[in-house]
């Protein structure tokens, strides 16, 4: 009777995997394009406040950043707000020198269009920030950029 | 003599390294957008208080080291902070003494149009939280936007944020100066 009845079942036939390496490739293209690697490590507690006009902060080559915060170590460097310049904690006196440093790796043309971006825990108060500010009046890097998080200022 | 064909690559484990990658750059991927508010620090004065600027075309802006506000010598608050600084900010064409002076300004694309003097001058203290003094920041920055917003509503039809060109940007600009001036910090005592 059953003449025509295969042996093989009725189970489902194996997808074809061979295009597989080509979508997980094209996945991976796009994060490696996207890709920013974290150049520093984050020595202070960031805790960005918040503010509804925030602006884009384009041309990520042009930008510098000096963190302030209470350092995450309580226990080594206490709960006092810190300034963190590239690696490691710094002083006052030593963002001129950073500033310069900074300069001195852009382009010629670029050097007038660093902005230097404050990334400063909400807690700090605004003691350490002025000062950091005058400093970098003195150093002749005016255009800054308060770091906030896009979101409802609260209050 | 028939060439043997080389036998095939097998390609099976392509997909596996592949993922390998792409899991390396999953994790190390960071795709935050840097957002902030963005200012102009003054280039350092030797002398300060060198400009007089008179009194009527001044908004004082004071945070104490309580986050508290004194807007124009009488105690403010952040809610109506937006308000003031624009109804400072907004030119009065007939002129008006207890009001900032207005000055007329030819601006290409605009005309002759009346732009106010105002400066608004805040001043903080060394105590004041980085949280206030941000949120501050905001309201003042708000009032310019709005002020902005209604200006390129009335001569372009669209808001600030929407325009292309980079004329109409710039005549905004020239027209809705943003004039929020930083006090020369002094030292009240210690922190």
């Amino acid at each position: 009777m059953s003449k025509f009845k295969t042996k093989k079942g009725k189970g489902s036939p194996a997808i074809n995997t061979s295009s597989l390496p080509d979508i997980i490739f094209m996945l991976l293209f796009f994060f490696m394009v996207t890709t920013v690697m974290r150049e520093v490590t984050l020595r202070v507690k960031m805790k960005l406040p918040q503010a509804t006009e925030v602006q884009k902060l384009e041309k990520k080559s042009l930008v510098s950043y000096i963190y302030i915060g209470p350092p995450t170590n309580v226990a080594k460097f206490g709960t006092e707000s810190r300034i963190q310049l590239n690696d490691q904690f710094a002083r006052v006196e030593d963002v001129p020198e950073f500033v310069a440093r900074e300069r001195e790796a852009r382009n010629e043309a670029d050097r007038n269009f660093i902005t230097t971006s404050l990334k400063v825990n909400k807690d700090t108060k605004m003691g350490v920030v002025t000062d950091v500010k005058q400093e970098l009046r003195k150093a002749g890097a005016f255009r800054i950029n308060y770091s906030t998080l896009k979101g409802k200022a609260k209050k | 003599m028939a060439r043997r064909a080389s036998p095939e690559i097998n390609a099976g484990s392509m997909a596996d390294i592949a993922f390998l990658l792409l899991i390396f750059f999953l994790v190390t991927t960071t795709m935050d957008v840097d957002t902030g508010i963005t200012r102009r620090l003054p280039p350092p004065v030797d002398q300060p208080d060198d400009v007089k600027i008179k009194e009527r075309n001044v908004l004082n802006v004071l945070v104490n080291k309580n986050d508290r506000l004194m807007v124009d010598g009488k105690p403010g608050d952040l809610a109506t902070l937006k308000d003031v600084a624009k109804r400072f900010m907004t030119p009065v064409v007939p002129d008006d003494p207890s009001r900032p002076e207005t000055e007329m300004k030819t601006i290409d694309l605009l005309g002759d149009i009346p732009t106010s003097k105002g400066v608004i001058s805040l001043k903080n203290d060394r105590g004041t939280s980085y949280d206030m003094y941000i949120n501050v920041q905001n309201e003042l920055a708000r009032a310019f936007n709005e002020l902005k917003d209604e200006m390129s509503q009335n001569y372009f039809g669209v808001k600030f944020d929407q325009l292309i060109d980079e004329d109409k940007i710039d005549a905004i600009n020239d027209a809705v100066p943003v004039r929020v001036s930083e006090a020369e910090p002094e030292s009240i005592g210690d922190k």
